[in-house]
């Protein structure tokens, strides 16, 4: 019986161990061409699509070099993410406006960012003021110290208790609920914006049309992207954190302290939450079940690019959210988020370390 | 830890008390309160199956499956389709509908038990080879792939039943569905036949995965838990063994699916929300103590009896004038439920009722036979004990 059952898996490993070459080039070059063949195909045939999908993507992005950091130096699947993205848009609209859900109606706080001086005042052609970009800032500050405190709190004792990858992830998951509980328990379930109005989109060659708030937030994510990469591969603890994720215990007895390492990891893995979450709400809105629906696409983009690369989690991403757009002209508009799973399972049967990734 | 002992005991009775008096303390008759709590107790019976598949797979295998809803839907949803008759009119469109077609047996009212079976077993075997499909990219990697892939799953399957409008008549979902035996007696006493069959499935279930855990099988799946590599150098076949554990786990969520929706009479994609499908039901697991069958059925028992009582306060408050918690109460719930899982993993990882070391059903035989005089009795190990294994694994499988 145990034979039987074990059937189909077992001739794919069969073949696997048989044809090394075909799955050598299926999972390693072929992945590339046709994943490079995609995207271009995708730019020659839906231009338009194709910019959408970069800008989405650009913003899973930044949430998924977060989690590819979280995943490779502390090893396991951070699940709160995608709901702390949304705390973090939510922490910059009570920021900015003040505004929670009290009794039965809204209440004001009466202090906001947006009663500043011109702080609604749109930049250019921005959609928002100077304010956001402030209320950006707190978030971010309050999104580094829960993830430090969450980490003192919650995540330091389970690791010296040696609990297992498993038992980390099932407290993210745990943590997830709670974060997204407290956010309908402040703001309510009904979709918000930070700014309610209607922004004309800007036409450019190619017959692509923009809003200015896109381009935006396609400029944050590479400004981001490059401090990133500046802090992990021209600082100390850059290196640092490197070395950790590649090999925790030779990390400890070269001499490098981890529990820092740990500590800047879920620091920048919270700012760039913060960010990413701020720029997914100007992109779409506000809506708390958003948080559980974009960690698909997050996992998907982390797992695409290989555990532990930021590089990896970047080209996942952009691949991500440009097949989502331009599955919309093939498949109902519901099934968006489910081509990431498709992506997903596709990398786990033939690259399952990722494009990115060493071969294990 | 002596107070621990306590823990265990009090919940139970402070769920148990809580129920009663909430409920007694609303309801205009005794008819009322019992009707209530036949309800409850149908719904615990109900999740107590699905977190008996769940300590299959992860109690038991350590398998990380986040996607519990998905075979609890496609249970729920399979069911429905075998026991119902065919649509009848044309703003209703399913595929299916057997229901008066499977009565085949000429004797003892087949129509109000066979299609039943049918409907069951088809909801078993429709979870079961999902969970096999399932099972051949993600299960020789890390657990945590599988975590991710099954909560891929639960996604696709809720959009495929909204969006595939012949399939199971989209988001409007499906009503109506027939109950086992619900002939025989009269629709109000009706729900103490089902609250019978309900819990008559947990016992036979129950007995069934005690032998099963205790049996050679049982045993492998614990030393793979345990740690992959020494069972694959004992000459296990890993992967097959976890493939079936998998494919058991998601069985018996498939069942529990199949008695929800007899029980509900209804299924809609709307029901199965990641958060009332899979997460309530791995809190009832963890709370209860993973590894345990017994804690499985109290974790059910708590969980859902915390979920009940929630429920009745949401009318307290309202009467008592408390907006403020009386329009977040179903958030605050959540809210608990979460922190629970936190508290409990961090405080009491085993849970109320830890894991029992149990090694096999013939050291129990032997351990029964009373012992020649002078022996040593140190190789009792039947018995139970306080300091269950460390089930967290390190990082890494074989194939991490």
């Amino acid at each position: 019986m145990v034979r039987a059952i074990a059937g189909p898996a077992e001739l794919l490993n069969k073949t696997r161990e048989r044809y090394p070459v075909v799955f050598d080039v299926l999972g390693g070059a072929g992945l590339w061409v046709l994943f490079a063949g995609l995207l271009i195909a995708a730019l020659i045939l839906y231009t338009q699509l194709f910019v959408v999908g970069v800008i989405f993507g650009s913003i899973i992005a930044l949430g998924a070099m977060g989690l590819t950091l979280i995943y490779g130096i502390m090893k396991f699947a951070h699940f709160a993410h995608g709901d702390m993205m949304m705390l973090a848009a939510y922490l910059a609209f009570f920021a900015l406006t003040g505004r929670i859900v009290g009794e039965r109606t809204e209440v004001d706080l009466g202090w906001s960012l947006d009663r500043l001086p011109g702080a609604t005042t749109q930049l250019g052609p921005l959609s928002f003021g100077y304010g956001l970009l402030l209320a950006m800032l707190v978030a971010l500050i309050a999104t580094v110290a829960l993830f430090i405190a969450l980490d003192y709190v919650i995540y330091r004792p389970l690791r010296q208790r040696g609990s297992g990858i498993v038992i980390f992830a099932m407290t993210s998951l745990g943590i997830a609920i709670t974060v997204r509980s407290v956010i309908l328990m402040l703001w309510g379930a009904e979709p918000r914006f930070y700014v309610k109005g209607i922004y004309p989109a800007h036409h450019f060659p190619f017959g692509i049309t923009l809003k200015a708030d896109q381009i935006f937030i396609f400029a944050t994510v590479a400004i981001v992207a490059t401090v990133v990469y500046l802090l992990l591969f021209r600082t100390r603890i850059g290196k640092a954190m490197r070395a950790t994720s590649d090999n925790p215990d030779l990390a400890r007895v070269s001499g490098i302290d981890t529990d820092q390492v740990i500590r800047w990891t879920w620091a920048i893995g919270g700012a760039l939450v913060a960010v990413a979450g701020v720029l997914l709400a100007i992109q779409a809105q506000l809506k708390p079940e958003l948080g559980f629906t974009i960690l698909l696409p997050l996992f998907a983009a982390t797992i695409l690019g290989g555990i532990g690369s930021p590089q990896g989690a970047l080209v996942g991403a952009i691949i991500v959210g440009v097949t989502q757009e331009v599955s919309v002209e093939f498949v109902a508009p519901g099934y968006k988020f489910a081509v990431a799973f498709v992506i997903l399972i596709l990398i786990l049967l033939l690259r399952p370390q990722g494009l990115f990734g060493a071969k294990a | 830890m002596k107070a621990d002992r306590f823990i265990t005991p009090a919940a139970w009775a402070l769920v148990t008390v809580a129920i009663v008096t909430l409920s007694a303390a609303r309801s205009p008759d005794l008819g009322g309160v019992i009707s209530f709590l036949t309800g409850f107790a149908t719904l615990v019976a109900i999740f107590a199956v699905l977190a008996l598949g769940l300590n299959v797979q992860w109690g038991y295998t350590g398998i990380f499956n986040f996607g519990v809803v998905a075979f609890f839907m496609v249970g729920a949803y399979t069911a429905a389709i075998i026991t119902k008759g065919p649509a009848t009119t044309e703003y209703v469109r399913y595929v299916g509908g057997f229901g008066d077609k499977l009565d085949f047996i000429p004797f003892l009212d087949s129509e109000q038990w066979l299609p039943f079976l049918f409907g069951t077993a088809g909801a078993a075997i429709v979870a079961g080879a999902l969970a096999f499909f399932l099972s051949i990219p993600t299960l020789r990697l890390r657990e945590d792939y599988l975590a991710i892939a099954t909560i891929g799953i639960a996604e696709l399957l809720r959009r495929v039943t909204i969006e595939e409008r012949g399939l199971v008549n989209s988001d409007r979902g499906l009503i109506g569905i027939p109950a086992p035996l619900e002939k025989l007696v009269d629709p109000p006493e009706y729900k103490f036949i089902f609250f019978g069959i309900a819990v008559a499935l947990v016992i036979l279930l129950f007995i069934a995965l005690e032998w099963g855990i205790r049996s050679p099988w049982g045993r492998v799946l614990k030393a793979i838990r345990e740690d992959e590599t020494t069972a694959a150098a004992a000459g296990k076949d890993i992967f097959a063994f976890k493939t079936q554990s998998f494919v058991v786990g998601a069985m018996i969520m498939g069942i529990g699916g199949a008695a929800y929706a007899y029980y509900s009479r209804s299924v809609s994609p709307d029901a199965f929300t990641h958060f009332f499908g899979t997460f309530l039901i791995w809190a009832m697991l963890i709370v209860g103590g993973s590894g345990n069958n017994k804690g499985a059925i109290l974790g059910a028992y708590i969980v859902w009896g915390f979920y009940s009582i929630t429920g009745l306060l949401r009318a307290y408050f309202a009467d008592w004038g408390v907006d403020v918690l009386e329009l977040r109460m179903s958030y605050i719930r959540d809210f608990v439920v979460g922190a629970l899982i936190v508290i409990v993993l961090l405080l009491r990882p085993a849970g109320l009722l830890p894991e029992e070391r149990r090694i096999s059903l013939f050291i129990e035989r032997e351990n029964k036979k009373p012992s020649p005089v002078g022996e040593p009795d140190s190789e009792r190990t039947g018995s139970q004990t306080d300091d269950p294994p460390d089930k967290t694994k390190g990082s890494g499988g074989l194939a991490s």
